[in-house]
């Protein structure tokens, strides 16, 4: 035996570390025929991992006090020692974060990944997606300018549209009557520890739970189902590790090539990933003319301008936005499909997903446009078909003509 | 042929204005080039003389004008007035509070003013102060309608002043017009603001230049990365069918 395998030996009867590795890596049986689309899990795994990284050193100069925190991204930016490249990367990390998320909950849709046996890791899913939403909100405010300042006034101040305890509520979030040092503090604090933390964990558990039940597939087939009868491996089937290892570099590789793109060559990427306004220092006596949310918070943002207000209050539209949210957890139980892809369905479901996404889409658009009738006309055409995508989910699925599943999967 | 120069430019320059003063400000384009260092001397000096008086760029320190050419010692000698170490960051001596009561506002810190303005807004507002007798320092502008800052660099440009338009009841600027020509051309004028501007544009993003040069690289490196990638992944899966 050689000095290694009695090390090995030595730790696996004390923790599982070989078994562990086999169960997740070398074991771990993928389906054969992964397309594009599979890419974008290992990589908001790498954004992930990324984003903590470039964060701590951030950290290690970052100064969370509303008279400081301007100048100490400043600071960063041109006296520490490759700050410029730390920040540029975790603000660029932020963007390309959502960029991959919603590339892969939009394969989800397509492949039906949310369906039974996967109802879990989709919720797990949700919930990390709601986390990465509020870690990116509360960090927007510590550059401390003056989008930092105005977004987090304009978001607190939704929740003090909650009848009755509204405004006690919006002062308890900021701790304090306006957005200030004490809201600064709080905000750092669950962006570097709180919510970075939560989102760890619930990274464990959705790949815990996708390991337990296996991956899906372009197909939607599952490959259990088609076992050797000596191995009991899935006939179609092949160990991530060394299949998947080597084919996701590669997408990691084309992955850091666009992102190194962005970051030395186009940090601000016109303004969607930095805006100009950022760059003055926030001043709570100086509204700016045109308010707007960072790119991946606007279709919500869209759905929330586009409700009418209720008796002058906005809680109706603050409602409406929390169930846009709300209904993704509903998913499986909506679908009532006879098959789980994109590729077996139906004319309807294809359409409906269609609309679904030129709605997100254009939301999106108009939630970084000022408010005009005609963007409002179009807003609400958009977030009916949104949320008409949901409703009436079980409907079209189950009169949907689908076309027959394969037995095995089609490469 | 400098007067051609000049007589050309004014024959371009000035419609450009004439646009500027109608609702939609057009914006000139600033002529920015980060590769021309005796554009950028240029521009530190002029803001060291002009700028560096009443407004800050208190993250940018003096000893970084070293990245565009310039030796310590040039700094000290000629760059720097209001500073003892060159290692110290840009800052002015009047306080906030008399700034604000000279001039109703406080001027903004320059540090990375061309990245909330941008650089066309920038080089489009220096050459567009114009007289204006309603206004407590004389001077307004086409761009920022009733600024606080004075026109600094009226000695180089000279004075501007309106020409109006009578719309219906309304009078409005239809352009600018030279009253009293400076010391310098209007085209040498436009120019030194060019090389301010390419400055500030510098200074909002001193490692910008490092930061392309470090992307080529990058790139470079990424894509032989890719190469050994792919065909490392080909290698695997070739018995996968």
């Amino acid at each position: 035996m050689s000095a290694l395998q009695k090390v090995m030996g030595w730790v696996d009867d004390r923790f599982p570390l070989t078994a562990t590795y086999k169960a997740h890596l070398s074991e771990y049986y993928a389906p054969k025929n992964f397309n594009f689309w599979y890419f974008f899990g290992s990589l908001a795994l790498l954004v992930l991992v990324l984003q903590i990284v470039t964060g701590i050193f951030l950290t290690m100069n970052y100064k969370p006090d509303a008279e400081l925190a301007f100048a100490s991204v400043e600071y960063i930016m041109r006296d520490v020692d490759w700050g410029w490249l730390i920040r540029y990367m975790h603000s660029t990390g932020a963007s390309m974060f959502f960029v991959v998320v919603y590339l892969h909950m939009f394969r989800g849709l397509m492949y039906g990944s949310y369906r039974k046996p996967r109802e879990l890791i989709w919720i797990f899913g949700v919930l990390i997606y709601l986390a990465l939403m509020a870690e990116a909100f509360l960090g927007y405010l510590l550059p401390w300018g003056q989008m930092s300042f105005w977004g987090a006034q304009v978001i607190v101040n939704l929740f003090a549209a909650v009848p009755f305890i509204g405004d006690d509520l919006s002062i308890w979030i900021r701790g304090d009557y306006v957005t200030a040092d004490a809201t600064l503090d709080r905000f750092f604090a669950f962006h570097v520890i709180a919510l970075p933390l939560v989102l760890i964990a619930l990274v464990a558990v959705h790949l815990v739970a996708l390991h337990e039940v296996g991956s899906n597939n372009p197909d939607g087939v599952e490959i259990k189902k088609h076992k050797d009868p000596v191995t009991h491996i899935p006939l179609d089937g092949i160990p991530f590790h060394p299949y998947y290892t080597v084919k996701d570099i590669v997408g990691v590789i084309v992955f850091l090539m666009v992102f190194s793109a962005i970051v030395f060559f186009g940090p601000e990427m016109g303004g969607y990933f930095l805006e100009a306004n950022n760059f003055v220092p926030a001043d709570p006596l100086k509204t700016p003319p045109h308010i707007a949310p960072l790119w991946y918070f606007t279709p919500f943002y869209a759905i929330l301008r586009a409700v009418p207000p209720l008796f002058g209050s906005q809680f109706p539209g603050v409602v409406a936005m929390g169930l846009s949210i709300v209904l993704m957890f509903f998913l499986p139980w909506l679908d009532r499909s006879k098959v789980k892809s994109i590729r077996y369905r139906g004319p309807i479901y294809k359409i409906m997903l269609a609309l679904f996404i030129v709605s997100f889409i254009g939301l999106g658009y108009l939630g970084l446009l000022p408010s005009t009738p005609v963007a409002t006309i179009f807003a609400r055409i958009f977030s009916v078909i949104y949320f008409l995508f949901f409703l009436l989910m079980p409907w079209y699925t189950s009169i949907d003509k689908t076309k027959p599943e394969p037995e095995r999967v089609t490469g | 042929m400098k007067r051609l120069k000049n007589l050309i430019f004014l024959l371009v320059a000035v419609p450009l204005l004439a646009a500027a003063s109608e609702g939609n400000i057009h914006l000139d384009k600033a002529p920015v080039n980060l590769a021309d260092q005796d554009s950028l001397q240029r521009g530190a000096r002029l803001f060291v003389n002009n700028c560096l008086n009443c407004h800050s760029a208190a993250s940018m320190r003096y000893s970084r004008m070293q990245d565009i050419g310039l030796t310590e010692e040039q700094i000290k000698d000629n760059l720097m007035f209001a500073a003892e170490k060159p290692g110290e960051t840009m800052k002015v001596a009047m306080s906030r509070g008399d700034a604000k009561s000279w001039f109703g506002a406080t001027p903004p810190d320059l540090s990375v003013i061309a990245r909330s303005r941008g650089a066309d807004w920038l080089y489009t507002y220096l050459r567009s102060f114009y007289r204006d007798e309603t206004r407590p320092t004389g001077w307004n502008n086409l761009v920022f309608d009733k600024v606080g800052m004075p026109h600094v660099m009226w000695d180089l440009q000279g004075e501007l002043v309106p020409r109006f338009k009578k719309d219906g009841e309304h009078e409005t600027i239809e352009g600018l017009e030279l009253a009293k020509p400076g010391s310098v051309t209007l085209a040498e004028y436009d120019a030194m603001v060019g090389d301010l501007v390419n400055y500030l544009v510098w200074v909002g993003e001193p490692a910008q230049l490092k930061r392309k040069q470090l992307g080529l690289i990058v790139l470079a490196f990424l894509a032989i990365f890719f190469v050994v990638a792919y065909y490392l992944k080909k290698e695997f899966w070739k018995d996968i069918h």
